[in-house]
């Protein structure tokens, strides 16, 4: 899958911006506040339906407009496809070969990028909800039905809870409601479980791999899925802590406490690894995920990298390089703020690299 | 929006409060009346009246009815062993139109949904499990409620609640599947998804 064509309006520091994109290695210089990621956002929208960073689909439009539009020419299985997405008066539209899709979420995993980014340490830092975030978007990208029961599982989850509020209220207690509720939940626990467990199984030859082309040392990563539901009594124990729930108005038993530990050399990462082990942690974590879904979906992602190489020892830098330049992956976009270490980075690159500058609102081949 | 009168003001703000209505459209429409003759308003005023005042809910079924028991309920044509749960008096109106069904329907009124303050007692579930008790005729209960999680959650209630006090009674839901007529590839993947896994044996 190749983006051959990018152009934007009003997008974020770009008021009207085309750009044509090498097949292979795009590297995006610029000065701090020149707008490179933003341009990583663009192509990560047209994929995902969403912003990487805006929290909200308003800021993406530049300050001062009133609607934004994005349109790509994307080479795909030998066919050129043209997709286009833009917010005009709030509406969202995205539309595919001049078809507009009736419910945007059909959109999201027909056109995969992968993001790697300063920011996904957080990965490794923030609570397990992140975690599950992470990997449910990749499973839901390959596997449509999960997403399905996931987001009822969270309908129902939310109904149990305002029962349970309910309850503590005075309102009288119906056995039966918490009964059906605690079923639905208990199954669709056992349900997203086993598709969770199964992927990770999947995914971790994968993630092996990776680490161990970025770093070649002795360290040994793992992943450990785990989750209540997985255990034996599950629904017993669940059913006993219905009590406890009641009193404390929340539910705590079901996938919605499920984490996934990463762990270094059989330590838990979070305590014990470094800064540069964390990074690396994470970008193995991002390459799996190429990985996972070039080969599930027999597909090349693009891949951004928005400023990886910061903390990264050069060994590590190098490796990623050779990985880039082996062709590992499809089409590629780089950005970094240091023009010296850009002359460098080109040396280490062969292949169609093509460079960029980005100065306020434009992009200029070098 | 400003409006030359209060009156206007008052109408308009009533009118936009009914579904699918709103405050340029019940402008038209408030409008459209002062042009028409005063009788047209009075006409619409008594019938929605009427209507208010004088409708009635069938004791048995609690559907729409011009006395006690509605026509369903109370024909002798149809097949009293079998009694079909809906949420609401639409679905029972789609159901009818089929023209394939010839039981009896009980109307709960709407679905089991505590975020949205509604629970089982907020529902004619009791009264339909007093009606089993009091009508040994019935035989089948027909679940026909919507494929929403709120709808699933109150079938299984129901069915628990049946299950437990009248284990004699037959418990069936509606299938679930791919429109007639429709094109397979049109069909959306869940649906298509659930007809294969829940398929039915072929009748020759």
């Amino acid at each position: 899958m190749i983006l051959q064509q990018l152009h934007m309006l009003n997008f974020k520091t770009y008021f009207d911006c085309k750009a044509v994109f090498s097949e292979h290695i795009n590297l995006i210089t610029g000065h701090n506040g020149a707008g490179k990621t933003n341009l990583l956002d663009a192509i990560y929208c047209l994929s995902m339906t969403k912003s990487a960073f805006a929290n909200s689909d308003s800021n993406l439009i530049s300050h001062g407009k009133n609607f934004f539009s994005l349109r790509a020419d994307f080479l795909k299985n030998d066919k050129s496809n043209v997709l286009q997405y833009d917010i005009v008066d709030g509406k969202k539209n995205i539309s595919h070969n001049k078809i507009s899709y009736s419910k945007i979420t059909d959109h999201i995993g027909e056109y995969p990028v992968v993001l790697i980014t300063p920011y996904d340490t957080d990965l490794i830092r923030d609570g397990s909800e992140e975690r599950r975030k992470f990997f449910d978007a990749i499973i839901a990208q390959t596997d449509k039905n999960y997403l399905q029961e996931l987001i009822m599982y969270n309908k129902v989850l939310k109904q149990r809870n305002v029962l349970l509020k309910w309850i503590a209220e005075g309102n009288s207690i119906d056995n039966d409601l918490i009964d059906t509720y605690n079923h639905e939940l208990i199954k669709k626990s056992k349900i997203i479980s086993a598709v969770r467990s199964k992927f990770i199984e999947q995914y971790i030859p994968f993630f092996k791999s990776c680490y161990r082309h970025i770093c070649a040392s002795t360290e040994i990563p793992d992943i450990q899925y785990s989750s209540q539901a997985l255990e034996l009594n599950f629904a017993t124990r669940f059913k006993n802590q219905t009590q406890k729930d009641i009193a404390t108005q929340r539910t705590s038993m079901g996938i919605h406490r499920d984490d996934f530990v990463f762990n270094l050399n059989d330590k838990p990462i979070k305590q014990f690894g470094s800064q540069g082990q964390q990074k690396t942690f994470v970008l193995s974590l991002k390459l799996a995920q190429y990985e996972y879904i070039k080969h599930h979906k027999h597909l090349k992602p693009l891949l951004l990298l928005d400023d990886i190489f910061d903390k990264l020892d050069d060994e590590r830098v190098l490796n990623l390089l050779s990985l880039i330049a082996q062709n590992t992956f499809g089409q590629v976009f780089i950005t970094d703020a240091r023009p010296n270490h850009n002359a460098t980075l080109v040396n280490k690159l062969s292949g169609n690299i093509r460079i960029f500058e980005v100065t306020k609102g434009n992009i200029k081949p070098v | 929006m400003t409006y030359p009168s209060r009156l206007i003001e008052e109408a308009v703000n009533e009118i936009s409060k009914l579904p699918g209505i709103g405050k340029k459209s019940a402008l038209r429409l408030v409008l459209h009346l002062l042009k028409e003759d005063a009788d047209v308003t009075h006409l619409l005023c008594r019938s929605l009246t009427d209507l208010r005042t004088n409708i009635r809910y069938c004791v048995i079924c609690h559907n729409i009815s011009d006395g006690e028991v509605c026509n369903i309920c109370s024909g002798t044509h149809r097949d009293h062993s079998l009694v079909c749960v809906v949420e609401d008096i639409r679905d029972v109106m789609a159901i009818e139109n089929t023209q394939q069904y010839n039981g009896l329907y009980h109307i709960l009124g709407g679905a089991i949904s505590p975020v949205q303050r509604i629970g089982p007692s907020d529902l004619n579930i009791e009264s339909l499990c007093t009606r089993i008790q009091n009508h040994n005729e019935i035989k089948e209960i027909i679940l026909a409620l919507s494929t929403t999680m709120e709808g699933d959650t109150t079938a299984f209630y129901i069915t628990k609640k049946i299950k437990e006090a009248f284990p004699h009674i037959l418990i069936s839901s509606i299938a679930r599947g791919v429109p007639l007529g429709g094109e397979l590839e049109y069909a959306d993947e869940i649906t298509l998804g659930r007809s294969i896994v829940t398929r039915a044996p072929y009748n020759v």
